[in-house]
């Protein structure tokens, strides 16, 4: 088992080399090459969850110009500006994009880039995974929107209701586009899941045990593991739907005793979790931003970890609270009332707990806890009108009416986007050496939250003057027409203020202030290395002493030595205490996770003209996948 | 970046392990909990599907449960093989491992055969209705993983005939192992709820 | 810092005022005009009160933890144990308060899901179907003779408790007359029902609330609450098969009507048409609106819609039918005759 008999010549620990040495051999080793082949290859987690970064931001820019058509159609009663097919297709591809294309990959590519760093590792678990789950997503996306630019988006709603869009009268390839789209991201977020799991299992830096782990990180791995548990509900949805319109299922047809209710079971077991996929790796933000702006450790460790826990499971017990209206049995849904109040605990603790650790301190107003406190008044909105939400008859009144859509903007935009662009303020430092511009910062969070709450809080009063959701067009007898220009009003501010970001983001990449390693005096690994962080990530493996590694050891860093220096380790320990136990090899940059994925885009486009797609389709990408598997003979790949 | 002190070495650990110690291990497990979680949805839509509908099957007869009681007898008498191949491998006893996993080759080729024919037996279109849309899924969702697996076993067997079969390979061979268990454990619901719960 | 929660604590009280002042009106949840859509509301208000509360009190807790205090903090794990230990019992304590609070919070909303679905013995018995984008109504009697199918349109007599059943011919769409009472699907292969009171006379307008394709945002229905006796007559009026014109423009456009594709769809009880697939037109002119709330009901009106359907609403399941501009006005004539 011991690997004493791996050719020496080969075998150079970091034991052996000065520092500057050391750091230059492992940047080779790590590094990734020129040309475009091998940037097509790259398993870097930095380099890739970047490339997820900014892909993900991309999107959410889209997703926005569609929200803005929409509030422009709607800011006068009768206005002509889209028909009903354009605002159709316009609110589909918006949530479609924001949730499936925007939130869940956002979250995980700060989750890619940061939980390598955080538990102090080279690279993610299972490098060309996640090559590959990028790719995936990058060519759904882009495969949803070509379809778009075509006029033939989806136009059946991101939840895409059955019979609606089932064979009889979704039109077109429209409603197969949307299903298909979702195999590519949940694919996509599948893998990253499981990848985020075993690095924050079997990965951490030797002495990071369970309760040493950074907040963010818990809050990916519980996230994770709710993607686990809830997207293949979406995935059998979305296939069912699939088959019924292209091969004559009849899962969805009421006439050949399928029922249009189980779609919408399958797909809320997964659309209630997904709201907490999206929020949980923001409360993470949340904790990091407030513990290093308060200048303290987070209050509450084990309480904010087991509220996460907590949210996590509860968030499973939620679903059918979108289907109050439904004529389900009444005491089955009292029992959904419960649990959706329930949930309502662990996130109040989430609240305490930061509003207690910046209690009695002397907080450091930067733009990131600005971010912070905007999200603090925005979300505890959004939850308490979720309470309202969870009363089934407050619930009959509400649902589907502009009363939910600005509960869950508060929630999203409130409880994810908003500390989402704290901890772009945060750590773009990190990912490119230079400071965001304060002063800029400051503007752009002041439009955003005017603008968002502009913007959103008029929809609560036109949800319950009985304006509902996903009306092209409504009458000026209606008495909506005031609130809705107010709210047309406030997305061009918030629109504005993601301009500005867009801007600050650009002009900082180049001009901002030369950073440093740990800009913030933070206490978490990531800021342990350079910024941004080499290939390699951390010339030698930190040891760690306690939750702030940072500033607990203000002198020279523990650190492990003893892996090799020419080829890729990781360190491997326990799952439970971090014990050092594996000097595993780490996978060199492919190009295979990228065929494989092309190979899997044919299939999956193929699918949607013909069945017999998924039978030649195969083909290619089995070869890609031998590729990609087949050892080189490296040493590396022996072991 | 900071000055460091190197406080333990590593130098002495192994590159490679079996079990819960390897990270591939542990993405196996979590892929058997996705596809597991996958298994159950559909097993509880098919479930729901029974409890909509008054009658059931929706069809004259149920289907012919002997290729189903077939595949699910030679799974089982797989583990053994299946067995064999994971404690050999640990041992890393080359010849051994060979052996077992073209057995276990040839028992996937085996099983997907008789699929194909169990499709045959079911007694229902998968476009007649729902029951026949529910089941065709279902054994349509196992055959997959059987195929899979197959695939991944053919691959592996080729592997440990050539100069890689050796080393971290050995890991390989317990991972594709412990999926199998998977592919066999998942077949007994679904040949109850197949075969039987339309008998019922 | 200190005075920006101030800002937001008046913010808030300012959006609570609006509320207050924008719960009036034609469709609206906060205008409750029978005792289930007063149930509703009176819940919402409740709510909102316990709701605001809490959030003004976070807000104020936040705003203080903002304040500065103390020495800078150069070493940041220097932290006092026994501010710690305080801070372990008040936020245990809100913990608890924050259970107990959804707790009867949830104890309030399970009696009032009982009260809304109390069932009363009906009066009235409406069957709805949902189609894209407009409402099938049919008022069901034992006695079958007095059964009569109508659209978009449902008189029901003050005071008096009315059920409503619900499916859908076609894909999901969801009832919701906001001044009623909450809102129910309509599923194909499933009957959901719904209960109402209006107390008062008065026209209550809803509109569908799920996402039903092209046309949704133009599928609204009217409830007619009226007193017995006026619903009565209404009724038999309804029960009556159209009344064959005299006026020789309504002549024409009856023999128009007749023998143009319309039939094929559309049923006028007492002639040859007999269509099932698009709303019943026997009484056509006695509704206030045309195609499901989307015009009021004129001649004109009438007229424009047959002219040019997706025009008007765009994507409707009408066809647009070619007629020379004196049938168009007769076949408009004869319609809004149908009393």
């Amino acid at each position: 088992m011991s690997d004493a008999a791996v050719t020496s010549g080969r075998d150079l620990r970091d034991t052996a080399l000065p520092d500057g040495e050391l750091h230059a051999r492992l940047s080779r080793t790590w590094g990734t090459g020129k040309g475009l082949i091998a940037r097509l290859s790259t398993v870097d987690h930095k380099i890739i969850g970047r490339r997820y970064l900014i892909t993900a931001f991309v999107f959410l820019l889209l997703g926005g110009a569609l929200a803005a058509a929409m509030r422009i159609q709607l800011a006068r009663p009768g206005n002509q500006v889209l028909g009903p097919d354009a605002y159709n297709q316009l609110f589909t591809m918006h949530g479609t994009t924001m949730m499936f294309l925007f939130a869940v990959p956002v979250m995980e590519a700060v989750g890619v880039y940061l939980v390598p760093l955080m538990v102090g590792t080279r690279n993610i678990a299972f490098p060309r995974l996640n090559a590959f789950s990028y790719w995936t997503y990058l060519f759904g996306g882009i495969f949803i929107w070509t379809a778009f630019a075509l006029k033939v988006g989806p136009d059946v709603g991101w939840f895409a209701y059955v019979p609606l869009s089932g064979p009889q009268y979704g039109v077109g390839k429209r409603p197969d586009v949307w299903a298909q789209m979702i195999t590519f991201t949940e694919v996509s977020a599948l893998a990253v899941a499981v990848e985020i799991i075993v690095t924050t299992f079997k990965q951490r830096a030797p002495g990071m045990t369970l309760d040493r782990i950074p907040l963010f990180v818990w809050a990916m791995l519980v996230t994770s593991f709710a993607i686990v548990f809830s997207m293949p509900a979406i995935v059998i949805a979305s296939t069912t739907l699939i088959l019924d319109r292209l091969i004559g299922t009849h899962f969805y047809n009421a006439a050949e005793g399928g029922d249009s209710l189980l779609y919408q079971h399958l797909f809320w077991f997964f659309g209630h979790p997904e709201v907490y996929i999206i929020f949980l790796p923001a409360t993470g933000m949340v904790s990091m931003i407030v513990a290093t702006f308060a200048r303290r450790p987070a209050f509450g460790y084990i309480p904010l970890v087991l509220s996460l826990i907590a949210i996590g499971f509860l968030s499973f017990g939620l679903w059918v609270h979108h289907m109050f209206a439904t004529g389900l049995p009444q005491l089955g849904m009292s029992f959904f009332t419960a649990n959706s109040m329930l949930i309502a605990i662990p996130n109040g603790v989430q609240i305490f707990c930061w509003i207690a650790t910046l209690w009695g301190g002397r907080p450091v107003f930067r733009t990131p806890l600005l971010f912070v406190l905007g999200f603090f008044f925005i979300f505890v909105i959004g939850g308490l009108s979720g309470i309202m939400l969870a009363s089934v008859p407050i619930d009959l009144q509400v649902h589907d009416t502009y009363f939910v859509v600005a509960h869950f903007h508060y929630v999203l935009i409130g409880g994810a986007v908003f500390p989402l662009l704290g901890a772009v303020y945060y750590w773009f430092p990190k990912l490119t050496g230079r400071m965001m511009s304060e002063a800029m910062g400051r503007w752009n969070f002041w439009l955003a939250f005017v603008g968002f709450n502009l913007a959103f809080f008029p929809m609560h009063i036109l949800g319950l003057q009985g304006m509902p959701r996903r009306v092209y067009t409504y009458g000026p007898e209606m008495g909506w027409a005031n609130l809705n220009l107010l709210a047309t009003v406030g997305a061009v501010i918030l629109a504005l203020s993601f301009l500005l970001f867009v801007w600050n983001v650009f002009s900082s990449v180049r001009g901002g202030a030369i950073a440093g390693d740990n800009p913030w005096d933070a206490g978490t690994l990531e800021w342990a290395t350079a910024s941004p962080p080499p290939p390699q990530n951390f010339d030698r493996i930190p040891l760690v002493t306690s939750r702030e590694p940072l500033w607990a050891e203000r002198g020279a860093m523990p650190v492990v030595g003893g892996l090799t220096v020419d080829d890729r380790q990781v360190l491997v320990t326990t799952v439970t205490d971090a014990r050092a136990e594996l000097r595993e090899s780490s996978p060199e940059p492919s190009i295979w996770p990228f065929l494989a994925s092309v190979a899997l885009t044919v299939l999956f486009v193929g699918s949607i003209f013909t069945p017999w797609a998924v039978v030649w389709g195969a083909v290619p990408v089995g070869v890609a996948l031998l590729g990609w598997f087949w050892p080189k003979g490296d040493v590396e790949d022996e072991g | 970046m900071r000055r460091q002190r190197i406080v333990e070495d590593v130098s002495a650990l192994p590159t490679y392990a079996f079990g819960t110690t390897m990270t591939t291990w542990w993405g196996t497990l979590g892929f058997c909990v996705i596809e597991g979680m996958g298994f159950a949805l559909a097993i509880a839509a098919y479930l729901y599907l029974v409890h909509v509908n008054p009658q059931w099957p929706l069809a004259d007869a149920p289907p012919n449960h002997w290729p189903g009681t077939a595949v699910l007898v030679i799974l089982l008498a797989s583990l053994w093989p299946n067995w064999k191949a994971e404690h050999d491998a640990k041992e890393e006893n080359l010849p051994a491992v060979r052996r077992w996993l073209v057995i276990m080759s040839a028992i996937g080729f085996v099983l997907i055969a008789i699929r194909f024919y169990e499709f045959t037996q079911l007694k229902v279109r998968w476009d007649q209705n729902a029951y026949g849309s529910a089941t065709w899924f279902l054994l349509a969702l196992h055959a997959t993983h059987i195929i899979t697996d197959l695939a991944d076993t053919v691959v592996l067997t080729a592997l440990m005939f050539t100069r890689h079969g050796r080393g971290k390979r050995f890991a390989d061979v317990e991972d594709n192992a412990f999926y199998w268990y998977f592919v066999v454990g998942s077949w007994v619901p679904m040949y109850l709820l197949i075969y039987w719960v339309p008998r019922w | 810092m200190t005075g920006r929660p101030h800002a937001r604590a008046a913010l808030a009280v300012l959006a609570f005022a609006a509320i207050l002042g924008g719960c009036q009106g034609w469709q609206s949840a906060l205008d409750p005009q029978g005792p289930q859509a007063r149930e509703l509301a009176w819940l919402f208000w409740m709510f909102l009160a316990v709701l605001t509360a809490i959030f003004v009190a976070v807000m104020i807790a936040l705003a203080l933890a903002l304040i500065p205090r103390g020495p800078p903090r150069d070493d940041p794990l220097a932290v006092d144990p026994r501010s710690e230990r305080r801070k372990n019992f008040v936020v245990a304590g809100l913990a608890v308060a924050t259970g107990v609070t959804v707790l009867v919070l949830t104890g309030f909303s399970y009696v009032s899901q009982r009260n809304l679905f109390r069932v009363e013995e009906e009066a009235v018995i409406v069957r709805v179907t949902g189609h894209q984008w407009w409402w099938e109504v049919r008022y069901e009697e034992p006695d079958a003779s007095r059964t009569f199918t109508t659209a978009n349109e449902i008189h029901v007599p003050v005071g008096k408790p009315v059920k409503v059943k619900l499916n859908s011919a076609d894909v999901i769409h969801s009832f919701w007359l906001p001044n009623l009472m909450g809102k129910m699907d309509l599923i194909p292969g499933q009957e959901n029902d719904i209960r109402f009171v209006a107390e008062r006379p008065g026209l209550y307008r809803g509109q569908c609330a799920e996402f039903c394709g092209l046309q949704h945002a133009r599928m609204g229905l009217l409830v007619v609450a009226e007193e017995e006796g006026a619903f009565n007559r209404w009724r038999d009026a309804q029960i009556a098969p159209a009344e064959t014109p005299t006026e020789p423009e309504r002549i024409t456009g009856q023999q128009a009507f007749l023998s143009r594709p319309c039939v094929m769809c559309h049923t006028v009880r007492g002639t040859g048409a007999g269509g099932k697939v698009a709303p019943d037109l026997t009484h056509i002119g006695s509704r206030r609106h045309l195609a499901a709330s989307t015009l009021p009901m004129s001649r004109g009106n009438l007229a424009a819609w047959i002219v040019d359907p997706h025009g008007i609403k765009p994507g409707v399941n009408m066809p647009t039918i070619k007629l020379d501009p004196d049938d168009i006005n007769a076949i408009a004539a004869y319609l809004e005759g149908l009393k």
